[in-house]
């Protein structure tokens, strides 16, 4: 019954509309549309734009002004800053751009809005001005993108020997974390070896391997690099942590990596931000089915001691997954029993 | 003069003679399966419309999810059935077979189909002074094909599994994997099909916009004399003659991946509990070929919009388009580096971090051809008498959107700042401002300003009026706060943001941007009917309404086959004399000659009377041998 009364309502509001719409045309067709209506919305159609322009800037520079925390997500990561320090340069050439561009345009029409006393100004090319609107936005681009390909170069630079390795694998609809262990390196793995235990696929004829340990958030230091060795099992999906101004694509059967170096702890975001429940957060950006948007990992940041501590306490996969020592290849068992810290 | 010319000018003769008869012809050869390029236009239009409104009701409906997570959409279930859940909420995977839709229909069906098919077909002959294209039959064709395609796309929004879902890009090995989603079954195979068949119209209509242009141009219409409407198409037509073979390859290796076995995306998949067998493919390859055409494909639907604008903003400030020369430069520069900055939507996909670096650079010089267009259109307008016709509004419109959505893509174009920004919200206002609103104001404005040519009649401007202020304001109410929340990193195609922290805020906002939405679409009925209405019932138009230098509007005012009654007018300047010193009435239309303008002449236009004289002379000689 609701229903049917808005339907009768929405109805009733379309046929008055339409009585007021013919009424007014009749009204014109008997007055004649001469030159004095142009004129009238000409004008009001000049005044809505300076009206359209105020409101406009005003809106954005309230809302951008008022809600600025709100939308600027602190960072936490060295290059992140640097990335950071771009983007704010980056807007502040285009927003004097954007904001000198759009009044001209609204303003020139207002201001020459039709007038059947004037007469246009025939004007149709002026080289000088030409080059000047080429060459300036040529030079602004080019220092935008010198400084924009060297911090590119260094971000995408090969990664530190030293650095924490730690595979992220992504999944249909979660990602799943392996870490390097005691040697740091994280272990050989083949896709045909994947199985409901071993969802990594580890290959363990590879010595790497044995003191691999999964965890399931992704636990980093601060102030060490670290290189997530990025890869998926089924469909592409996108290491994002926001705060990290970290984000690579996730594709099977093609590897892709990202090192950083985080800079603040979970501990101290949590004092920058007044917020205790704060923590960083992993997220997938690349389209992968039905539970994209649920993809969450945990990201815990510690200090490098608290790290050293937390990775000494981790057991290897394999100390957990003991039937698996069946894979290892004859010559290594030994030294898996060892390094995976098997004790039987 | 050589005997080549003079052939050429006793053929057009001949050609002439024949189109003043008036054959009747049936109903089903004038509508359906006419060859005429306006009755071309036209259903390229209806049809455009038609997808406009299914793809904007799909947003609607997907803003409503995301701007109402928690409302009870049970009132949609006679539509959607079974893809309202029990609780009354979308399912996730037919949000994301909408927001699929919405891209394919948006970027294919109407900003390239409705855009291009419209506009390229009805201007090209009128404004170059032809009779028609050059093959009404692949005109035709073209039509038709594309007809069929969106047959199949609309048949595939009602199958069992659903439409395609895994975004307009459809990349593998989502796409390709029937087990990864329900949209990757029969709804992608059936995406894949209509797409061959949307490239084959594509291509069909691009060859004839690109022969029409070149080879059937009126006596005195050279290459700058042509107003920049058809630089723009012509152009448009190379680039998408160029790029679309490569969509069309990506598609097929896509098809050999999904139905016959091979790897040429596949590579290690583990999926369903088992691991396929395909090894040595590579998904990166896949968007190479994508988009090697995706990128030019935003200049596909920008171009012609552009071109619209060029001749909306000259026409109604009654002043001459400044830098004709620059313009057409700088479209040719546009045409050129679409084809070398596709890359720029690879930067964190895995690709060679020094080929990020080449394609950021050459990424970043195509916003300089942008920038000058922009200058331009500002000195049009400054000093000039600008008439508000809805048309003129919505160039206006057209204008600002292309600077707001085109300066945050020198943000995205930068490799460095790209990392944290690619797929967030950021992208899609961008793209959606950029392409998306700047393509559908000039759609629009085109619409309003050729609407007498095409029906003879008027167009109601103070709705077209209440239309523009709707859309605009809607427009940027609905993407530039959409900045704010991907500067916060909000990711795209999410259906829900409750799982994140980070992206727990801005519900107010997103709330903000449903409601524009719905209004924005609800403005959009508004046009739809004037359209109608001012079809049977608007005003009669005059020959000639704005005032414009054209030849299309030397035509009668309901052209019929062949345009023109009697012999195709011949052109003697460029269609850009506004408001010349000197002259009587503030415009000189293309086929006044100089002789007749002795007053308003420059200098060097008093150079070129001789030689018009000259060729009238010749042409006396050429119709008295022709009549032997």
């Amino acid at each position: 019954m609701f229903g049917f009364y808005i339907a009768l309502a929405v109805f009733l509001v379309v046929a008055i509309l339409l009585f007021i719409f013919r009424i007014t045309r009749l009204v014109n067709v008997v007055k004649g549309t001469g030159e004095e209506t142009t004129q009238s919305s000409n004008n009001i159609n000049g005044m809505l734009m300076l009206l359209f322009m105020v409101l406009f800037f005003g809106l954005v520079g309230w809302y951008s002004w008022a809600n600025f925390d709100a939308y600027d997500p602190p960072v936490a990561s060295d290059h992140g800053e640097l990335t950071d320090k771009l983007f704010w340069r980056t807007m502040w050439i285009t927003f004097i751009t954007f904001f000198v561009t759009n009044v001209l345009l609204f303003y020139f029409s207002y201001k020459y809005r039709y007038n059947k006393n004037r007469k246009a100004l025939f004007y149709p090319h002026n080289n000088k001005l030409e080059y000047i609107w080429t060459g300036v936005p040529a030079i602004v681009l080019t220092w935008l993108v010198i400084s924009g390909w060297m911090a590119w170069d260094g971000i995408m630079s090969e990664a530190p020997e030293e650095s924490e390795q730690i595979e992220i694998m992504g999944y249909q609809f979660a990602w799943s974390l392996r870490y390097g262990g005691s040697d740091n390196q994280v272990g050989d793995y083949d896709y045909r070896l994947i199985d409901a235990v071993n969802s990594h696929g580890q290959d363990f004829s590879d010595r790497a391997g044995f003191d691999d340990f999964q965890y399931r958030d992704l636990v980093i230091p601060k102030g060490k690099p670290v290189l997530l060795k990025i890869r998926a099992r089924d469909v592409l999906h996108s290491v994002f942590i926001p705060h990290m101004r970290v984000k690579m694509d996730a594709m099977p059967g093609m590897p892709t990596q990202f090192w950083f170096v985080a800079n603040k702890t979970t501990e101290e975001m949590r004092i920058e931000e007044g917020n205790p429940d704060f923590n960083y957060e992993l997220a997938c950006t690349e389209v992968c089915g039905r539970g994209h948007f649920s993809m969450k990992k945990n990201v815990i940041v510690l200090e490098q001691d608290e790290y050293d501590e937390w990775k000494a306490e981790q057991e290897s996969w394999l100390s957990k997954n003991p039937e698996y020592m069946s894979q290892v290849p004859e010559n290594l068992k030994e030294l898996a029993v060892v390094t995976a810290g098997i004790n039987d | 003069m050589s005997t080549a010319t003079e052939a050429a000018v006793i053929d057009t003769h001949a050609h002439d003679d024949h189109h003043d008869e008036h054959h009747e012809q049936s109903f089903v050869s004038k509508y359906i399966f006419s060859t005429d390029h306006k009755t071309i236009a036209k259903q390229f239009l209806i049809t455009g419309i038609f997808w406009a409104f299914i793809g904007a009701a799909m947003s609607v409906i997907f803003r409503l999810q995301l701007g109402f997570p928690d409302a009870d959409l049970g009132w949609l279930k006679p539509i959607l059935g079974k893809w309202i859940q029990v609780d009354g909420s979308l399912d996730p995977n037919f949000y994301l077979a909408l927001v699929t839709m919405h891209g394919t229909i948006m970027v294919f069906f109407v900003l390239t189909a409705g855009l291009s098919g419209t506009f390229s077909n009805f201007l090209i002959p009128l404004q170059i002074g032809a009779r028609d294209m050059a093959s009404g039959f692949m005109n035709m064709l073209s039509y038709w094909f594309f007809f069929v395609s969106g047959v199949i796309m609309f048949i595939s929004l009602f199958i069992e599994t659903g439409p395609a879902s895994g975004g307009w890009v459809v990349y593998p090995p989502l796409s390709a994997l029937p087990q990864a989603m329900p949209g990757s079954g029969l709804g992608m195979t059936m995406w894949l099909v209509a797409m061959v068949f949307f490239i084959a119209s594509s291509l069909l209509g691009g060859i004839n916009y690109i022969t029409t242009v070149i080879n059937l141009r009126t006596k005195g219409m050279t290459f700058s004399r042509l107003p920049l409407t058809i630089w723009a198409f012509f152009l448009t037509a190379v680039i998408g003659l160029l790029s679309f073979p490569v969509l069309f390859a990506a598609a097929l290796l896509l098809v050999f991946d999904r139905s016959f076995g091979t790897s040429f995306y596949l590579s290690e998949i583990y999926i369903g509990g088992e691991a396929l067998p395909n090894v040595g493919g590579s998904p990166i390859l896949y968007q190479h070929l994508f988009w090697f055409l995706g990128h030019p494909e935003v200049y596909i639907v920008l171009l012609p919009a552009l071109g619209i604008t060029s001749e909306i903003i000259a026409t109604n400030s009654r002043k001459p388009i400044f830098g004709y020369k620059a313009m057409i430069i700088s479209m040719m520069g546009i045409t050129f580096l679409s084809f070398i900055v596709w890359a720029h939507h690879m930067f964190v996909s895995g690709l060679n971090p020094f080929l990020g670096s080449i394609f950021m650079f050459l990424t970043l010089i195509i916003a300089i051809p942008s920038a000058v267009k922009v200058f331009n259109y500002l000195t049009t307008l400054w000093k000039g008498n600008i008439v508000f016709t809805p048309a003129m509004m919505f160039s206006i419109g057209l204008v600002s959107v292309f600077i707001s959505g085109g300066i945050t893509g020198i943000f995205l174009g930068n490799s460095a700042i790209d990392i944290q920004l690619h797929d967030t919200y950021f992208v899609v206002a961008h793209f959606h401002l950029v392409m998306g609103a700047a393509s559908a104001f000039g759609l629009l404005a085109g619409v309003y300003h050729w609407f007498p040519k095409m029906f003879g009649r008027m167009m109601d401007s103070r709705l077209g009026y209440i239309h523009f202020w709707l859309t605009f304001v809607g427009i940027y109410s609905v993407f530039f706060p959409m900045h704010y929340i991907g500067i916060a990193g909000f990711p795209r195609r999410y259906y829900s943001f409750t799982n994140f922290d980070a992206f727990s805020g801005f519900t107010d906002l997103n709330m903000f941007i449903s409601v524009a939405a719905i209004f924005t679409f609800v403005g959009q009925l508004i046009f739809l009917f004037n359209f109608f209405y001012s079809m049977y019932r608007g005003r009669k138009a005059p020959a000639n309404p704005w005032k414009s230098n054209t030849l299309e509007w030397t035509t009668p005012v309901n052209p019929g086959h062949g345009n023109w009654v009697g012999e195709i007018p011949q052109v003697y300047r460029w269609p850009y004399d506004y408001s010349k010193p000197g002259a009587e009435d503030d415009f000189i239309p293309q086929t006044v000659p100089y002789s007749e303008t002795m007053e308003s002449n420059l200098p060097h236009e008093n150079d070129l009377i001789a030689l018009e004289k000259e060729e009238a002379e010749e042409e006396v000689v050429v119709n008295a041998k022709s009549e032997h």
